[in-house]
């Protein structure tokens, strides 16, 4: 390439001028950055011309520079550095510590929630716990009074006196122990069927020669006593024990109408 | 020298360097901007929308493409250009003549320290009526060479020809 033809050829003052199309313009680019005298050539016509143009500029506009730099300011987001590096490596930093509270947050509230249910679950087995200690209570009470009866069950001082069944229930069976040396008598009345609602249970030690009956108690509560064996008083030197249905509250007198069982005390026959 | 370290600082967004290229390129494009509207007001106008254009869009120039100042003289002619379409601007100026950058050389009288002030009242008075138009049309106007040969029913190779003769011509006057 003859480079002095190339420069004569007028081509570089249309490359300054913007007159060339892109492509052409590109590859004076090119040609520029390979010969250093074309590079010159360049320079001098662009000063000249920089010359030129400058004779016509109305003033120099210096003054309008503190002007445009207010723009730059005021034009939305043009004043602002690019994010750098360092701005971008805060950014990032920014983005993980945002996530990394979020992912705390999220720790927090599971852990939060695990708490509650926590407390939820102790709360049930706690009172799953007194559940289960009244039932203790309860059943250590249960033994309490069994092995009390099979006591006086046991105990040779104590009298066993069989009741059976009379007219309005044949098949009602009871038994009294009589334990004379305290004056207590034990009704085992678990042969008795339930009594009607308002009715009650009444227990007489009778005298026999002449019949005279005398009340011991009523077996309260009935229904709820679960060994249906009652601790009564008996002061009495009784020859025969009855028990009678009779209205909630008890009879001064036996109704002998509804006489459920009787028995006498053996020696007395 | 075309300041690469200047403009590379810009495309960085770096003020200082904004500052730089302002004084270096600004009374350049001021005249550029002026010899197309012919309006002091206007091209202070213009003047300032190129110059906030090349920092919002700096990094859209690469040394492949051309030469800066060329870059600059594209934004500053495009944007004038368009000025003079403007409604407004057409009502001020329709009963103006064909005016061109000659016109505001002769009359002018006073030069800023940059200019060779002598030089170029030598030039513009040696200058033929033919450069006048061809330098008007292709270095301010921003025609191609293909829309000047039309304009001036000049041949296509002689555009290229002619005006380098022109631009010797300015070259010798202002180095002399």
């Amino acid at each position: 390439m003859d480079i002095q033809e190339y420069i004569e050829s007028g081509i570089l003052e249309l490359y300054v001028y913007g007159a060339l199309t892109p492509k052409e313009s590109e590859e004076v680019s090119a040609i520029l950055a390979q010969y250093p005298e074309v590079q010159q050539e360049v320079e001098q016509i662009e000063t000249a011309l920089q010359n030129l143009s400058s004779a016509a500029a109305p003033y120099n506009p210096e003054v309008l520079l503190a002007a445009i730099k207010s723009k730059l300011r005021n034009a939305d987001g043009v004043i602002q550095l690019q994010p750098t590096v360092s701005q971008k490596r805060a950014r990032v930093l920014s983005y993980i510590s945002m996530a990394a509270s979020i992912l705390f947050l999220i720790g927090i509230f599971a852990l939060l929630n695990r708490t509650n249910t926590l407390r939820e679950e102790l709360q049930t087995v706690e009172v799953e716990k007194t559940q289960l200690e009244s039932k203790l209570n309860y059943s250590e009470e249960a033994l309490q009074e069994t092995k009390e009866i099979l006591a006086v069950i046991r105990d040779p001082q104590v009298t066993k006196i069989p009741l059976a069944g009379q007219q309005v229930a044949p098949e009602a069976y009871v038994n009294v122990f009589w334990d004379k040396a305290s004056n207590k008598a034990y009704i085992d009345a678990l042969g008795l069927p339930e009594p009607p609602e308002g009715f009650v249970y009444q227990v007489w030690s009778l005298k026999l020669d002449p019949l005279t009956p005398t009340s011991m108690g009523l077996l309260e509560n009935f229904s709820q006593d679960e060994n249906k064996v009652f601790e009564l008083d008996n002061p009495n030197d009784s020859q025969a024990f009855g028990i009678t249905l009779e209205p909630a509250g008890g009879s001064e007198t036996p109704t002998m109408e509804q006489l459920y069982t009787l028995g006498v005390v053996q020696g007395n026959a | 020298m075309q300041p690469d370290e200047l403009i590379l600082r810009l495309q960085q967004k770096d003020e200082k360097a904004f500052e730089r290229i302002y004084s270096l390129y600004s009374e350049s494009i001021f005249g550029v901007i002026n010899s197309v509207l012919h309006d002091t007001e206007a091209s202070e106008e213009v003047l300032q929308d190129v110059f906030v254009k090349v920092w919002d869009n700096s990094e859209s120039y690469t040394s492949e493409k051309g030469r800066f100042f060329t870059w600059l003289l594209n934004i500053a002619r495009n944007a004038a250009i368009d000025k003079t379409r403007s409604k407004a601007f057409k009502n001020q100026k329709k009963n103006l003549t064909q005016e061109y950058f000659v016109d505001i050389l002769e009359h002018k009288s006073s030069f800023t320290s940059k200019v060779d002030a002598i030089g170029i009242k030598k030039y513009i008075k040696t200058l033929g009526e033919e450069c006048k138009k061809v330098i008007d049309l292709l270095f301010f106007k921003g025609y191609t060479q293909k829309e000047t040969s039309e304009e001036l029913n000049m041949p296509l190779g002689t555009v290229k020809t002619r005006n380098r003769l022109c631009i010797n011509k300015l070259r010798e006057i202002l180095v002399n």
